[in-house]
């Protein structure tokens, strides 16, 4: 039952591959919004680095991606079977 | 004035009658405790009231302030929407706990000296565990178990600290305590388990998880509060809890995107919340002391309304893994709306309750010029919004159509989720009334132009990164899994060390008991061999031969005399 495309209420407005896509392009439009108008507005922080130019967009992004790896690589040591305590 | 008792009471002595009564009748009686106790504290002046004693120490049961009141009041909001939630539960014990705990707690931060605070903190730790123990599976048990010795230890850590401070100072008094005597690092430790410090974390992420859909809902807004509200009593300006509060919000996050059971990745993420609050009280000027409880306050609030959500996705689904939800917007629709708004609120987007309270710790680090501590604040801004913002919704109502389809959530489950999405909202939209309650008065606006526009920024990107790993495949799928973490140490290294012990124990038992055993044999032997019936002393004779020797002794004898 992986399925996603019928279910016994019909199909829905995500279950359409092309409107995932929609989306997924609302994100990226919106993302470079916010980079651009970056500009035009001024910072008020005592540190320099969040000065430079699209520092909180580039920030969010590395530091996801960062987070995801490590802790991806953290499962090798980390990970144990379900049951692992009630054995 | 004196005699005022703690509003606590009237919640703890109020559960002694719930099993007296049944039915729709326990419901409303049980509604109205706390909303007694509520109006109670309107009409409490602010001062130290309720002033008894106890073996000659003068005790304050209710000390009235700002931030007592900021508590007093967040607990007994949560206190009913917990009970909303939990009202087509059937069970008794699960009702007279959440009431003694909700009452613990609000004893709790009214008390105005520390014999007072231990009471109620031993309370809390009692009240909580039963939380657990009513899920009444063999892991609940357990969990619990392991949860009552780490909250009773913290319970008797605060009494040798308590007691230190007394002989130490002559006073008993719960204010400023200067982390310079032992009995002030006791209860600093002890404040520490209980706010989940790194290393003191695990009891969180072990029990939270096992209590029952509806209990985990109650233990997320209470205990965990009354620490960040100890600590900013006790500790505020505490600079080592700056560094404390950072690692909390920092290290969680990796086990949340790693970690399979969503409400566990909840507990990681109420860990690293507690992080921002601790940092704001380590930095201790007004602005990070009104973050630190203002971030408190949302915290209860949104935490429970996304336990909640998850909770009815256990009550319908019967599990809340990653690897087996997915799609289930499609049958509960209002749960999957008030778990974005829970989610929108943690991640602290613009017109939602974190924004206008995360802000202002982020901000007070920015003034005290702590740039590292800003770095990894912002990371765990990022961190949160990618494991609790999206991971939760996305896992268990998105992604991939796990087929499952169930039933929405019991109407009074979201009775209860749609008025705590309404206070998100409402703090998060006019913040200005509830700024008025905090702490310290403050002119602080969180609707700078820059604030929305870079916290905007650090959002959306995250949501990019978070997209483009998924549709990349390289994101972590959700797998069945235990991730080890630092219980490990008690739960399988101690666990083995206690049973390798026993083993020696047992084996060196064996050793001795075969040495003395063996000596013992020896004995027996030689006295079996002289006295025994073949011994040589032991022997019956031959009466000849007793004539004969009788003969020869007086034959001796008549020599003898007669030499």
């Amino acid at each position: 039952m992986t399925g996603h495309k019928k279910s016994d209420d019909g199909t829905y407005w995500l279950d359409k591959p092309g409107n995932v896509v929609r989306l997924v392009r609302c994100l990226y439009f919106v993302c470079s919004l916010l980079l651009a108008i970056d500009v035009f507005v001024p910072k008020h922080g005592p540190f320099k680095i969040e000065h430079v130019f699209g520092f909180y967009g580039v920030f969010g992004f590395i530091a996801c991606v960062v987070l995801v790896l490590a802790a991806k690589q953290l499962r090798k040591v980390l990970m144990r079977p379900e049951d692992y305590y009630d054995r | 004035m004196t005699g005022e008792a703690s509003p606590g009471l009237i919640l703890i002595l109020g559960a002694l009658v719930v099993p007296l009564v049944r039915g729709r009748v326990r419901s409303a009686y049980m509604l109205m405790l706390p909303m007694l106790a509520f109006a109670y504290l309107l009409t409490l002046p602010h001062g130290e009231l309720g002033q008894v004693r106890l073996f000659d120490l003068p005790l304050i049961m209710t000390r009235v302030d700002r931030l007592s009141l900021l508590f007093g009041y967040i607990f007994l909001v949560a206190a009913v929407l917990g009970l909303i939630y939990a009202l087509h539960v059937q069970d008794t014990v699960q009702h007279v706990a959440a009431l003694v705990y909700a009452g613990s707690a609000l004893g709790a931060v009214f008390a105005g000296d520390l014999v007072t605070l231990l009471i109620f903190w031993e309370g809390i730790a009692v009240a909580s565990a039963f939380l657990i123990w009513a899920a009444r599976n063999e892991r609940a048990f357990g969990a619990g178990m392991r949860y009552l010795i780490v909250h009773i230890g913290s319970g008797v850590l605060l009494l040798a600290g308590v007691l230190l401070h007394y002989r130490q100072t002559g006073s008993l008094a719960f204010g400023s305590l200067a982390l310079e005597s032992p009995g002030a690092a006791l209860i600093f430790l002890a404040f520490g388990i209980k706010c989940a410090f790194p290393l003191l974390h695990n009891w969180l992420q072990d029990a939270y998880p096992e209590a029952t859909a509806t209990g985990t809902v109650f233990l997320s807004g209470f205990t965990t509060k009354v620490a960040v509200y100890a600590l900013a009593r006790g500790f505020a300006g505490t600079e080592i809890l700056v560094p404390i509060g950072t690692a909390m919000t920092a290290f969680p996050i990796f086990f949340a995107v790693i970690e399979n059971d969503l409400r566990r990745v909840l507990a990681y993420s109420l860990n690293n919340q507690l992080g921002f609050m601790v940092v704001g009280i380590g930095i201790g000027t007004e602005l990070a002391i009104n973050g630190a409880v203002a971030h408190a306050f949302a915290d209860i609030l949104f935490k429970s309304l996304l336990f909640m959500s998850m909770g009815a996705v256990l009550f319908r689904v019967g599990t809340v893994k990653g690897s087996e939800l997915g799609g289930l917007y499609k049958s509960m629709p209002w749960t999957t709306g008030f778990c974005m708004v829970g989610a929108a609120s943690i991640s602290a987007f613009p017109l939602f309750s974190g924004f206008v309270t995360k802000s202002m710790v982020i901000t007070a680090a920015m003034d005290g010029g702590y740039f590292w501590t800003w770095i990894v604040l912002l990371f765990a801004s990022a961190g949160v919004f990618h494991h609790a913002g999206i991971k939760i919704p996305y896992f268990a109502f998105f992604a991939h159509d796990s087929g499952k389809r169930c039933a929405e959530a019991p109407t009074n489950m979201l009775v209860a989720m749609g008025i705590t999405a309404a206070l998100c909202i409402g703090i998060g939209s006019f913040p200005g009334a509830f700024y008025d309650l905090l702490p310290f008065k403050t002119d602080f606006k969180p609707y700078s132009l820059d604030h929305v526009v870079s916290q905007m920024q650090l959002l959306f990107w995250s949501a990019l990164a978070f997209t483009l790993l998924m549709r990349t495949g390289i994101y972590p799928p959700e797998l069945r899994s235990t991730n080890l973490d630092f219980d490990w140490v008690y739960r399988r290294f101690g666990r083995n060390l206690a049973s390798r012990l026993d083993e020696i124990a047992v084996s060196a038992w064996q050793w001795l008991a075969g040495a003395v055993g063996a000596g013992v044999r020896r004995i027996n032997d030689g006295l079996q061999r002289h006295h025994g019936p073949e011994g040589l002393l032991g022997s019956t004779w031959p009466t000849g031969t007793m004539a004969f020797w009788t003969t020869v002794m007086l034959a001796a004898y008549l020599i003898v005399s007669n030499l």
